[in-house]
């Protein structure tokens, strides 16, 4: 990520391919590691730690709608449907037979896959906007089954109260402890998604997104390959779910309802699609936006209008500043931050003697 | 061009910084921090325009007029868009800044917020909407709903159905016209209740989301059923569609009556206007109108800062309900300070504030609450105002629809 070289010495596939092309890479990823796992817990306050918590979340999410949209070139827009159905099952095992995290989160994950590799099924046959219609189906039809049965959402009210989760003893509960309870298992979804993404299945997933009759014909399974894209996808919308049911304490329908699914849309697409990187930097942009333009309307408002004028400016231009702000990324770099980060790394590679 | 770019978006995250912490670090001594979750632009936006503005005019009114007990009031307004992630983190910044109570907005939001609010000791209202079994304040230490909740509002509306119907539901056919989504389906278990009491016929018919396409839903009601009485438990912008299609199915509108979220002058004119709407029964928590002393004290305020007064006073049932929401918040903290002989009050403080509200009615705005330990809902009182002549017209006083049925499911609600 962080890291500058001289010129290029590759002599093998095998360095080129590296995980780590340069000795600077991995001290890089170490220098963050430890940034946002001992400094920026001992130095940020809770309200700061909690901001880091969505985004935590959000990136969580984001990486798994990245396998799908970014990686095979399916779209889909009920990824907040696939979300519930990992709530619910993970709230259901916790409230019913009292399920540990450690069995709540996988099995809340493989719930959504299952019911997620369902929904691939129409992906098979038709493409576009007709799959991203099939989806939206998928996402009404989750919603209107939680909302209903009541086996499911535990009665009228479709939510159900769970208790904070406990490692060893310890019960999470401060926005630091769940911090160092979700950083978990983001770190073990990063890692996961770039081993498939690196590995056989991600060119696969590639190959598929390109052109998938000519990945056909080169002897890839599309059936295969494109339910695994819908499964592995779904499995990380639902682990997605259950660490919001866990950070929140309840699980919600209303938490996982269509504009949900669009947010989670538009991270992928600001950070860049088919990219690791991107999917966090696209939930951190999507999430941090508001919250900084609050920030900075709030700070300078008051030189120019009365507080009761600027509480009614305040959301509405941030609504505006948002809306802007996307188009203005689109334009400017439609491949998205992911991209514009690669743009700034390669400026000052050869800096300051560019050529 | 990516340059610039670059270098704005530093400047941009620099100058938010630096604002940020110029902005904390001013803090005073004698104010005290109530923070206010509201929704101005989100899915009830048609609500939080005129609510929102309420409270912030109330506490301004308050605070000219020399705070409560030498303290002044910040109402911290952040607006979440009705989602849950900005209330969380909106959540968390009040927490910092050390707000006493909390103001929040929406049932998802409540819900997502109760464990935290408990775990912090923070009280957090939650009037007309959220969990009813959230009254039992046992349970729920630190939820209050201080409104009529969805129970007590469908009590109150079978009780009124039974006065108009002549003090006798047996036999009789009622229709409950339901938005599809929990809040909509939160009273069937009292309706079904009090059917088992009154003897009456129950239909539901569910609208389902976005709830602006009811026609065969009316037709059903208006041609086949022909009930005696409509409950209408709709929102946003489906009240307004309920009135109207009703009125062209030709089933009379005084008799039917809509609950709180189906009662605004909004709705009315949405529906085309107050001629369509003649005889529509509204039940309200809080009063409705421009007759409340508190209303001429705002109006004097801006008068007196040579301002007019703000457009959104027009809209009298939500800008009263946000008054509502003002006005009990601080009576809480008042409650608090008299307790603690004029010391800053904490969130158990206030707690303790809010459980010992009696007596307070701001000139008939307000109902006669009785916020008690045990019971965190204050009565669930509304009133019943009709369409008539082109404005709300009183029906009846402050009542409670069945409160010992209520009673009895309230503390069953684990």
């Amino acid at each position: 990520m962080f890291y500058r070289e001289s010129g290029v010495f590759k002599t093998t596939y095998a360095t080129d391919m590296a995980l780590y092309p340069l000795p600077i890479t991995k001290w890089a990823v170490a220098a963050m590691a430890v940034l946002f796992i001992v400094i920026a817990p001992l130095t940020l306050g809770e309200y700061l730690i909690s901001i880091l918590n969505l985004i935590l979340i959000a990136s969580v999410g984001a990486l798994g709608l990245n396998i799908l949209v970014g990686y095979t070139g399916q779209v889909s827009i009920g990824h907040a449907a696939f979300m519930s159905v990992g709530a619910y099952t993970a709230a259901n095992l916790i409230m019913r037979v009292g399920a540990p995290f450690w069995v709540a989160v996988p099995a809340g994950g493989l719930m959504a896959a299952l019911i997620g590799a369902i929904v691939g099924i129409p992906s098979l046959r038709i493409k576009g906007l007709y799959l991203a219609i099939a989806t939206l189906a998928a996402q009404l039809i989750i919603e209107w089954t939680i909302n209903h049965v009541s086996w499911i959402s535990g009665g009228v009210q479709a939510s159900i109260e769970v208790p904070r989760p406990s490692v060893f003893g310890i019960v999470l509960k401060s926005q630091t402890q769940l911090y160092f309870f979700l950083m978990f298992f983001l770190v073990l979804a990063i890692v996961a998604m770039q081993n498939i993404v690196r590995g056989r299945i991600g060119r696969a997933f590639v190959a598929v997104r390109d052109h998938d009759t000519a990945a056909e014909i080169i002897g890839i399974n599309i059936f295969r390959y494109k339910l695994l894209a819908f499964a592995i996808s779904s499995f990380y919308a639902g682990v997605t779910g259950v660490l919001y049911t866990y950070y929140l304490g309840i699980a919600n329908y209303e938490q996982f309802q269509i504009n949900v699914s669009i947010d989670y849309l538009a991270m992928i697409i600001i950070g860049g699609l088919g990219s690791v990187l991107g999917s966090i930097l696209g939930a951190t942009f999507v999430t941090l936006l508001p919250i900084v333009t609050r920030w900075v309307l709030e700070g300078m408002g008051g030189l120019l209008f009365s507080t009761s004028e600027l509480l009614n400016i305040i959301p509405n231009l941030r609504l505006v500043i948002f809306g802007g702000l996307i188009v203005l990324f689109l334009v400017v770099e439609p491949e998205g931050l992911n991209r514009l980060w690669g743009n700034i790394r390669n400026y000052f590679r050869m800096w300051p003697f560019s050529y | 061009m990516r340059r610039i770019s670059a270098a704005g978006s530093v400047l941009a995250a620099g100058a938010a910084i630096g604002l940020w912490f110029a902005g904390t670090a001013g803090a005073q001594q004698k104010e005290v921090l109530i923070g206010d979750q509201c929704d101005r632009t989100g899915a009830t936006q048609i609500v939080g325009v005129h609510l929102c503005p309420a409270i912030q005019d109330y506490i301004s009114l308050i605070n000219s007029k020399g705070g409560i007990e030498g303290y002044k009031i910040i109402a911290r307004e952040i607006d979440h868009e009705y989602k849950v992630p900005p209330a969380m983190e909106s959540y968390e910044l009040f927490k910092r800044d050390g707000a006493v109570s909390i103001m929040v907005y929406g049932t998802p939001q409540i819900q997502a917020l109760t464990q935290k609010l408990t775990e912090d000791k923070i009280p957090g209202t939650s009037p007309g909407f959220g969990t009813a079994a959230a009254a039992n304040g046992t349970r729920y230490p630190y939820i209050f709903p201080i409104a009529a909740t969805y129970w007590s509002q469908g009590a109150a509306a079978i009780q009124f159905i039974k006065k108009q119907l002549g003090g006798n539901l047996a036999g009789k056919k009622i229709a409950y016209v339901f938005y599809d989504n929990p809040a909509g389906r939160e009273p069937l278990p009292i309706l079904e209740d009090l059917q088992k009491i009154e003897k009456f016929e129950l239909r539901t018919f569910a609208v389902p989301p976005p709830g602006v396409e009811m026609g065969a839903q009316v037709l059903d009601i208006a041609q086949r059923y022909r009930p005696d009485f409509v409950i209408s438990h709709l929102f946003g912008r489906s009240p307004s569609v309920a009135i109207k299609e009703l009125k062209r199915a030709g089933y009379p509108l005084s008799k039917v009556i809509g609950l709180v979220w189906a009662s605004a002058e909004a709705d009315i004119e949405a529906a085309g206007g107050w001629a369509v709407a003649e005889g529509y029964h509204t039940l309200q928590f809080a009063g409705v109108g421009d007759d409340y002393p508190v209303r001429k004290e705002i109006v004097a305020m801006y008068k007196a800062q040579g301002k007019e007064p703000p457009k959104e006073m027009a809209s009298t049932v939500y800008y009263n309900r946000g008054l509502l929401i003002a006005a009990i918040h601080i009576e809480a903290i008042r409650n608090a300070i008299k307790a603690k002989g004029g010391a800053k009050p904490t969130g158990e403080d206030v707690r303790k504030g809010f459980e010992s509200i009696k007596d307070f009615t701001l000139g008939g705005l307000v109902p006669p609450l009785q916020v008690t330990p045990t019971n965190h809902e204050g009565g669930g009182w509304v009133q019943i105002f009709q369409v008539k002549g082109g404005k709300f017209v009183k029906e009846t006083e402050w009542f409670r629809g069945y409160p010992e049925v209520l009673a009895k499911a309230v503390a069953a609600a684990e």
